[in-house]
């Protein structure tokens, strides 16, 4: 279950599988050399069907590292699990892209 | 509280930090790796904040400005060269001294000092840089957040993951999943303030931390337990529902993330409403602004106020503390009173001496079960023995360390390139006696750096390297610890040496002085061989203090040179200065001890060797001559010789003798008690000790005792041997 992010043309990027520890170093660093430019990237993240704390991260990181070269990074298409750990660990703000499917899993708060 | 105490382990925790400062600045210098500038801005980071929160303002300004530069070079943004890194220590020096002034304004020279430093430090700025102002921000509360009620059951959980949590298998969302089954989850703030720049972090390393409101009816022991598998690689706080106080202490953990967002966060959970949060700030500064003359100590005006516990203040010391620990992560210390330990090691000395007596008797008293009981106690009393003193055991490296700065200022004082070596930095010893070595060690390594290596052009003309070495050695070796200085510089000018003795009238008779005896003279009091007396070394005054400062610790040192090709000095010292094995012997009704690390064997004397040896001082022992002691004759004993004698034949340094004695009675754990004042001139005994039968033992020094075998005989031929020690031994 690799998760690898596969570039369709430069601004659309595409996670599939696990977001985890075990791909964490080649998502870093896919991840970061797409940011460099500026302009605008999206990340569709509906292939995901696991995240752990160093997917987290990673995508904090990519968030702040795409800010400061003034890159518009933007994360869309949540898969389930991506909502439950952002809606868990209350990062939608943090991120700031909205997140569709996140009505109902985060309406008990 | 004491806040004088509570400043104490400030000042403890900031020289500890300097120093760290100033050997991860030595090293940079030689490497200029990046993983050491965090480490370096996190000492000048703690030190800034720890120094806020005591309302040290000149420290923080001053502190403030070096950080931001650390900072800047953390992030690339200027890089180190050497007039930085010189400067850097300048910088350390300075907030050294400003940090011990405590309290007290600094004075003019030490504030025209710091103005020196910042403006050598201005082209390293940022240009976008004004006069640091006070930066920072301490959380205070009101008196009113005591009325407040507890507010439910939520407890607040603060947590920060180890960077090895992930590499250890643990997934820190996975913990916070399970918290959610002892209760609701009502907030959670992610903190990813410790993110690191993305080209430097690493991806399979936790940065996150996470503040927790979890609202459940438990206790504190479960939701800790929740975290039990990463407990040791993780920071935990869980403030219980309501507490107070510990919201606070919480705040000031966390000072060293940012305030401001920190604040938020609590906000957010509900732990603190925003209006609280901004009386606080708004408190502080408004004190701040009104006694601008001499500001009260931060900590000591919460007080005053009523708004913190005296835990508040503690607490921001234990900040510091941990976020030390958290550098030196595998190592944990508890800091203990040296005299509480001076205590604990005193009485396992009495213990071992009550040991005894209790073996004594249960001897006597022929129960076999007694004496297994008290022989499994005697086990028991040795390994004590032995632990506690190696609570004193230090190892030598952080003493070395200091030597690196020491080589660095006095050969960039000489204009000469100098390199320190260290190695076997892991050598433990007693603390004891490294204290007590350091200044001796200073003095070689100056004179190593001094006289021993040449200047740059005369060692290429010499065809060896520019750089000089002077390398710091230290292992261990039959009972002793030897430390090494070596340089490989001009060596020792034997015929210069000599010519000054004669000069001096130190030597009589010079042809007939081994290479050996010759180097030794440096040692005689007022002898220096330096042509230009420098302000650091060759006044004459010195290496005598050096070897008597040795000689002190029962020590010795003996030099060692070969014309070209450098010196080396050994030190040569005991393990510990308080518990010795010995093995136990008696003449007539004296009993010696001798220390076992110098024994090398025992052999009896034959009635018919017995005879032969009766008027000469050596015996044929395996083809070998063997210069022998009687201790009867040399300390003048009563008594004739007992019918059957036997030799302990004793090594130091390469040397034998055999000591006579009547009886062999054992080995003998020994407490050395010091001999009095009275005796401090007495050569060939060290110290005493108590048998468990009530009676003195003395100890004898192996080392003085073969020396005098050495004058001895060269004077031999003239006259017989006399008994050399009058009867000072009579009453033991």
């Amino acid at each position: 279950m690799a998760a690898l992010v596969s570039v369709q043309g430069a601004e659309q990027l595409r996670v599939e599988g696990e977001l985890a520890i075990q791909f964490a170093a080649e998502l870093k660093d896919t991840l970061l050399r797409s940011v460099q430019a500026t302009g605008e990237v999206t990340l569709d993240l509906s292939g995901v069907s696991e995240v752990d704390t160093a997917g987290i991260q990673l995508l904090l990181l990519a968030k702040r590292a795409a800010a400061a070269v003034g890159c518009r990074l933007r994360y869309i298409n949540h898969s389930p699990a991506v909502v439950d750990v952002v809606e868990l660990l209350n990062l939608s703000a943090t991120f700031g892209d909205p997140i569709l499917l996140a009505v109902a899993a985060g309406a008990d708060r | 509280m004491n806040l004088d105490a509570a400043f104490q382990t400030f000042l403890i925790e900031s020289r500890e930090l300097l120093e760290e400062m100033e050997r991860l600045l030595l090293d940079l210098e030689g490497a200029g790796e990046s993983a050491d500038l965090d480490a370096l801005f996190r000492c000048v980071h703690t030190i800034k904040g720890a120094a806020g929160i005591f309302g040290l303002d000149h420290v923080v300004a001053f502190t403030h400005v070096v950080e931001e530069i650390l900072d800047r070079l953390r992030a690339r943004a200027i890089t180190l060269d050497d007039s930085l890194a010189a400067l850097l220590l300048q910088c350390r020096d300075h907030i050294a001294a400003l940090v011990e002034r405590g309290a007290d304004r600094p004075g003019e020279t030490l504030e025209a000092d710091g103005r020196a430093l910042l403006a050598a430090l201005t082209p390293w700025q940022a240009n976008d840089v004004i006069t640091p102002s006070l930066p920072i921000v301490v959380p205070t509360v009101s008196p009113e957040r005591y009325e407040r009620g507890a507010a439910g059951d939520v407890w607040h959980i603060s947590v920060r993951f180890g960077r090895d949590v992930l590499r250890h298998g643990m997934d820190p969302i996975g913990f916070i999943r399970y918290l959610g089954t002892l209760g609701r989850i009502e907030h959670v703030s992610t903190v990813g303030d410790a993110l690191p720049e993305p080209d430097v972090m690493d991806p399979e390393s936790c940065y996150l931390g996470f503040q927790i409101a979890l609202a459940a009816a438990t206790d504190k022991a479960t939701i800790e337990s929740v975290f039990e598998f990463v407990r040791d690689d993780c920071e935990l706080h869980i403030l219980p529902p309501g507490s107070e106080v510990a919201r606070y202490i919480e705040l000031i953990q966390a000072l060293p993330e940012e305030d401001a967002r920190l604040g938020d966060m609590l906000v957010a959970s509900g732990a603190v409403t925003r209006t609280e949060l901004a009386n606080g700030l708004s408190g502080q500064q408004a004190a701040e602004g009104a006694a601008a003359g001499s500001p009260p100590r931060l900590g000591e005006m919460l007080v005053q106020q009523g708004a913190v516990a005296p835990a508040l203040v503690d607490a921001a010391l234990g900040k510091q503390k941990r976020t030390r620990e958290a550098r030196q992560q595998s190592s944990q210390y508890i800091r203990v009173q040296a005299d509480k330990l001076e205590a604990l090691i005193n009485l396992v000395g009495e213990l071992v001496i009550a040991s005894a007596a209790a073996g004594l008797s249960a001897q006597r008293s022929h129960d076999a079960a007694t004496h297994e009981a008290v022989a499994s106690v005697s086990v028991l009393v040795e390994e004590i023995r032995d632990r506690s003193l190696e609570l004193r055991m230090v190892p030598i490296g952080e003493t070395f360390q200091r030597f690196q700065r020491v080589v660095r200022d006095v050969s960039q004082q000489l204009g000469k390139e100098i390199r320190l070596d260290i190695s076997g930095a892991e050598t433990e010893l007693d603390k004891t006696v490294v204290e007590k070595i350091t200044d001796p060690l200073t003095h070689l390594v100056r004179n190593a750096v001094d006289h021993g290596i040449e200047a740059a052009a005369v060692r290429i003309t010499a065809g060896k390297s520019a750089v000089g070495t002077v390398r710091l050695n230290a292992f261990h070796e039959s009972g002793s610890i030897i430390i090494e200085v070596r340089d490989d510089g001009s060596g020792l000018d034997r015929d210069r040496i000599l010519r000054k003795a004669v000069e001096r009238g130190l030597v009589t008779d010079p042809e007939n002085l081994s290479d050996g005896e010759v180097f030794n003279l440096i040692f005689e009091p007022g002898f220096s061989t330096a042509e230009a007396v420098t302000n650091l070394s060759g006044r004459g005054v010195g290496m005598d203090v050096v070897k008597r400062n040795i000689e002190a610790l029962r020590g010795t040192v003996e030099v060692e040179s070969a014309r070209g090709a450098g010196t080396t000095l050994r030190i040569r010292l005991p393990l510990t200065l308080a518990i010795i094995d010995g093995f136990l012997t008696g003449v007539g009704v004296t009993s010696f001890v001798v220390p076992l690390g110098n024994v090398v064997e025992c052999v009896e004397l034959t009635p018919a060797q017995q005879l032969e040896t009766r008027s000469r001082d050596f015996i044929n022992l395996r083809g070998e001559v063997l210069p022998l002691v009687r201790l009867r004759d040399h300390f003048a004993l009563s008594g004739a010789s007992g019918r059957r004698e036997n030799i302990v034949v004793v090594g130091y340094g390469g040397q034998k003798a055999g000591l006579v004695v009547d009886e062999l009675l054992g080995e003998h754990q020994t407490v050395i008690k010091p001999l009095g004042s009275l005796f401090t001139h007495l050569s060939g005994i060290s110290g005493s000790t108590i048998l468990g039968n009530g009676a003195v033992a003395l100890i004898l020094d192996i080392p003085s005792l073969l020396s005098q075998v050495r004058s001895h005989d060269a004077g031999r031929q003239e006259r017989r041997a006399t008994p050399r020690r009058a009867r000072v031994l009579a009453g033991s």
